[in-house]
């Protein structure tokens, strides 16, 4: 049974073991507007929670996409690279990069989908 | 911090569901169903931006063209009654304190159109160099809204929808009329390069044209987004990217806007030697080979990764399908053809230097 976890800076991790799909939430697609490039890691990077490990960029700006957990890149989603725009028509079925969890308590921290609701109505104000 | 300005069409953007974001002191609409389509209306059609964050201050009295022509760096003394001038302010050192539009009304009156964000600091320095002119310095800024109705159908929005007579109006030239009995001015000028024109009136008559333009279903409600993809395609320049207190306009391309016929005006020792000698800097374009994006503040790096300018503004081009920015470089990296490098987060990207006017303009002239 997979489980998706919430940071404060919009990203989602959905769990299955030890392996995370990571991307960025439908609120925060919807504050970026049309996403226009996706700046992704490669395979065999390391992430470490906290840091940046890319950018999606829409028109307006750049953000950087921040780990939620800490691991080792995967897979990234190849069909961003030629259609960005994929995470604006479904944020969830388009994840940026697939990982391995190295320290599974690190997922403790983030939020579920309840608390990441309320977390963005309060950004709303 | 002080608290953000409202212009008189706030409830409107609001509840057009406008994404708002602080703005030269102001909450603005950045926009409103998305930059794109935003972008496109104006390229395609007609857009109306709500730009009542400019600020207005005119200047009036005997001395009135000889003190414009004394802070400006074009000269106004070639300017017909009802014309229009684009320029700057520059500071001693060459800088520019604002970039503005100047209107003739008559020799002794003109009228101002300077940024939101420098609002404050032009009003002091057209004030304080104002010593020994006859002049009256006016601030309309609180008193005057303004939109700009943008595109190739702006001159029938603005016959049909508004009943403007405005076909007549040449290219930066402008009229008073009245809408509604009310004096307003309109002036056939913009800042996206299509055909357009810009209504200075009171807030009252400002909200009356908004709602009939909405009702209309012709134009589309354009935010600050599109205002600068649109802006930046054409290579015009927005102060605090381009042009800065440390920027003159000779390095931002601008010369053909400082004029070395006018014995005086603040600033131009400065300019007069680097149009004889050359700029230190040069702003260029860049045509990213990638699909990354150089943004406002990245470097700019030579062959040998050294940083050698960087980027004042930069996006995937929307009428321009590629990555475009453009740099504040040193003048000898400013080799059309030649290749630079962005560094763009982690990495660096190879960039082409090219003409940084991406987009080619559609006047009506």
């Amino acid at each position: 049974m997979s489980k998706t976890y919430y940071s404060p800076s919009h990203e989602y991790i959905t769990v299955d073991g030890n392996i995370g799909y990571i991307g960025i939430s439908d609120y925060a697609q919807k504050a970026l507007g049309n996403v226009v490039y996706v700046d992704m890691p490669e395979q065999g990077d390391d992430i470490e929670a906290g840091e940046d490990f890319g950018a999606v960029e829409s028109v307006k700006a750049a953000s950087d996409l921040i780990a939620p957990v800490s691991g080792a890149v995967l897979d990234i989603n190849e069909q961003l690279i030629d259609n960005p725009r994929l995470i604006n028509e479904d944020p969830m079925a388009n994840w940026i990069i697939k990982v391995e969890i190295s320290d599974p308590s690190q997922l403790s921290e983030l939020m579920d989908e309840e608390a990441y609701k309320a977390h963005c109505e309060a950004e709303q104000h | 911090m002080d608290e953000l300005k409202k212009t008189c069409l706030h409830d409107r953007h609001v509840a057009l569901g406008a994404q708002m974001s602080p703005f030269g002191g102001f909450d603005m609409p950045i926009q409103y169903e998305g930059i794109v389509e935003e972008h496109n209306a104006v390229r395609n059609s007609c857009g109306v931006f709500d730009v009542s964050h400019m600020g207005e201050v005119e200047i009036i009295g005997s001395d009135a063209e000889k003190y414009v022509n004394h802070i400006f760096s074009n000269d106004v003394s070639v300017l017909a009654d009802g014309a229009i001038l684009y320029g700057m302010m520059l500071n001693p050192n060459g800088g520019v304190v604002d970039d503005l539009l100047v209107y003739k009304k008559d020799i002794n009156r003109f009228f101002l159109v300077i940024n939101a964000s420098n609002i404050d600091k032009d009003f002091e320095w057209i004030c304080q160099n104002a010593n020994g002119y006859d002049v009256e310095i006016k601030h309309l800024s609180e008193m005057l809204s303004e939109l700009a109705v943008q595109g190739p159908k702006a001159e029938s929005v603005m016959e049909e929808v508004l009943d403007i007579r405005c076909k007549e109006l040449a290219f930066y030239t402008f009229k008073g009329t009245s809408y509604n009995g009310k004096d307003i001015l309109v002036s056939r000028t913009g800042y996206t390069g299509e055909d357009g024109f810009e209504i200075y009136a009171s807030s009252d008559i400002i909200c009356d044209m908004w709602d009939s333009l909405m009702a209309s279903k012709r134009v589309a409600p354009c935010g600050l987004g599109c205002r600068d993809t649109l802006r930046f395609e054409v290579g015009l320049p927005l102060y605090g990217d381009e042009l800065g207190d440390d920027i003159s306009p000779v390095e931002a391309g601008l010369s053909m806007f400082v004029k070395l016929d006018k014995p005086e005006f603040i600033g131009r020792e400065v300019v007069a030697k680097q149009k004889a000698e050359g700029a230190p800097r040069k702003l260029i374009g860049l045509e990213l080979l990638d699909r990354a994006i150089a943004r406002h503040g990245y470097e700019v790096l030579n062959d040998a990764d050294e940083v050698v300018g960087y980027v004042t503004t930069g996006y995937r081009g929307i009428s321009v399908d590629k990555s475009i920015a453009a740099a504040l470089v040193d003048t000898e990296y400013a080799v059309k053809d030649s290749e630079l490098k962005v560094r763009i987060r982690r990495k660096t990207y190879p960039a082409r230097v090219v003409a940084k006017k991406f987009y080619k303009k559609s006047y009506k002239k």
